[in-house]
């Protein structure tokens, strides 16, 4: 399935002319080619887990021997599946809730007031999103080891809330801007103080918002590989740093059924990537941050 | 002094300061004793070797070459991979600006992005391994047989890891960029009769090169931090021994918090030539707006 549909309608817009010369055709054609090339390694990639986890024996061959499920029953006994799920999910529920609870009032304030300081606070928001968690999650790993939490579900908590709560807060500022200010003056005239009005007005308009970036901070905490592995101890860690242990030791097990963890991931990772796609565009995963950094 | 006493609340709101601007201080908190705190903390620590000399830790990285040489392994890795992303991804994202239904591309790309490295190396390990699809899909042409192909635990393992994470990220990125130009101009210079090559040469690409450097520095960044397919994919002792591994050997396999902050420093002071160095030349292009002049 590549499922691309070749742009044949709207490529004339581009040109004056509607002829176009054989190297532009070639050259159309070599991109498309290219990007189907990749699609099909990627797609390739994960067939392979896939298929491989349903294989009896698959040596020397296009395709397996045969089929079982039985890989799925022993990687849930012998990677300890159920605990690990179980740790993966109270990790990422509260790096959810807590990520919310401290991003979207710190967003609020950063839409809506201007202040001395502002601008080192964005960059305090921003730096977390642009340096890459390996190099500031060693340092950071360090201090959590030596003020005891590290090892602990806790500690790995906190890590992860390194780069969810800036990742929140960038995400929210245009959502909460787009919001009228009178909606909230009106509020006010009657009554209402900072919390009633967080509660009663702003809430209920910003949901789309916070569930968005709620969803997306949930897809990246399962996925978030470095910073767990540096500060995860044996019973803190999520089901991605477990697989990581499984494919560094592999020849241990039987390949297939490390692949059947694999797909346990895969499919915890993507129920929640569909969901969050409901809400979201996939671009807005990656380019959240383009804005501001640019000038 | 005859000035009546306004009250300090006021005066402070009138600066920006009041009760919601006080909300931005839990997340700023948190950041600071999680992000700031840490790296401060990792600096000073790294000038605490386990020697008692101020530098001894700098001098030990800089005249062990198992140890220096990480920071070339991993250029050499970083720079060709970023490079290639975006030799790739501004052709690709100018066709798909023209597509109609970019959705189903944009969520497919998303894909390795969201799975995350670690199951990339374990698809890959398959996908790509001796008896894999892609190496039994190239011996099946005739043309190779299976032993002069070699893709993974060497140097383009890893390579090809980061190209298929980094890709999708490169082009999602560029891809905003291209969509934010305005296609006015484009039609302007078609109008006057500039062929395709010409407005990719004459009006694209000076626009686009301030988000081109941008992309660049943030592939780039993310390239340089590579850790667990270094692992999974590379031969980590010796051609991929890239620099976040050697961190955290330091830090996690010798106990050496001292020497893996240096290391973890070293790693974000080449980011951050590479980064300041990639802005500067920037500035030397135009740098405007990229949307039309009438509004």
């Amino acid at each position: 399935m590549t499922a691309v549909s070749l742009p044949s309608a709207s490529a004339a817009t581009t040109g004056p002319s509607a002829l176009r010369s054989v190297g532009s055709r070639l050259w159309i054609i070599a991109v498309w080619t290219t990007v189907i090339f990749f699609i099909i390694n990627l797609l390739g990639i994960i067939a392979a887990v896939v298929t491989s986890s349903f294989a009896t024996r698959w040596l020397r061959s296009w395709l397996p021997s045969g089929y079982t499920t039985r890989w799925y029953v022993s990687a849930w006994e012998e990677f300890q599946l159920h605990d690990v799920l179980l740790v993966t999910f109270q990790i990422v529920g509260a790096v959810v809730m807590l990520s919310g609870l401290l991003g979207v009032p710190a967003a609020y304030a950063m839409a809506r007031r201007e202040f001395p300081g502002k601008k080192a606070l964005m960059l305090l928001f921003l730096l977390p999103l642009l340096v890459p968690p390996v190099t500031f999650g060693i340092p950071l790993a360090t201090v959590l080891y030596q003020s005891g939490v590290g090892g602990t579900m806790a500690g790995v908590i906190l890590a992860n809330l390194v780069p969810t709560v800036p990742f929140v807060i960038l995400v929210m500022i245009p959502f909460i801007e787009q919001i009228d200010p009178r909606v909230e003056a009106a509020a006010r005239v009657f009554g209402a103080g900072t919390f009633k009005m967080f509660i009663y007005v702003l809430l209920p308009l910003l949901m789309p918002g916070i569930l968005a970036s709620l969803l997306l901070v949930l897809v990246r905490t399962i996925a978030m590989f470095e910073l767990t592995f540096l500060t995860a101890g044996p019973t803190s860690q999520t089901l991605v740093v477990a697989l990581y242990y499984a494919v560094f030791a592999a020849g241990v097990r039987a390949v297939q059924s490390i692949d059947a963890m694999a797909v346990v991931y895969m499919v915890t990772t993507l129920i929640w990537l569909v969901i969050a796609l409901r809400f979201v565009n996939p671009t807005q995963m990656v380019t959240r941050a383009k804005r501001q950094p640019a000038h | 002094m005859a000035t009546p006493a306004i009250p300090l609340s006021t005066r402070l709101s009138a600066r920006g300061l009041d009760g919601v601007t006080l909300l931005v201080l839990p997340a700023a908190i948190v950041l600071i004793a999680l992000f700031v705190y840490p790296f401060g903390y990792g600096l000073w620590l790294s000038f605490r070797p386990k020697d008692g000399t101020l530098l001894g830790n700098y001098g030990k990285f800089f005249a062990d070459p198992f140890l220096y040489d990480t920071i070339y392994t991993t250029l050499a890795l970083a720079v060709p991979v970023t490079l290639m992303n975006l030799f790739l991804a501004v052709p690709v994202a100018f066709r798909v600006r023209l597509m109609r239904h970019q959705r189903l591309l944009t969520t497919i790309l998303v894909l390795p992005i969201t799975l995350g490295t670690v199951l990339v190396a374990e698809g890959m390990l398959n996908y790509f391994g001796p008896q894999g699809w892609f190496v039994r899909a190239l011996t099946s042409t005739g043309l190779f047989n299976v032993s002069q192909i070699k893709l993974v635990h060497n140097y383009w393992g890893v390579f090809l890891s980061l190209l298929i994470t980094g890709f999708p990220f490169t082009f999602l990125l560029t891809l905003s960029y291209v969509t934010g130009i305005d296609p006015g101009l484009e039609q302007a210079a078609a109008t006057l009769g500039a062929r395709a090559a010409e407005r990719f040469r004459h009006i694209f690409l000076p626009l686009l090169v301030p988000g081109l450097a941008i992309t660049f520095c943030l592939s780039f960044v993310q390239a340089y931090s590579v850790f667990p397919s270094a692992v999974l994919l590379g031969a980590p002792a010796g051609p991929t021994r890239v620099i976040s591994i050697a961190a955290y050997q330091a830090a996690f396999e010798e106990y050496d918090y001292s020497m893996a902050s240096a290391i973890a420093m070293i790693m974000g002071a080449v980011q951050l030539v590479v980064v300041v160095a990639v802005l500067a030349a920037r500035n030397l292009f135009y740098r405007g707006p990229a949307a039309g002049a009438k509004g």
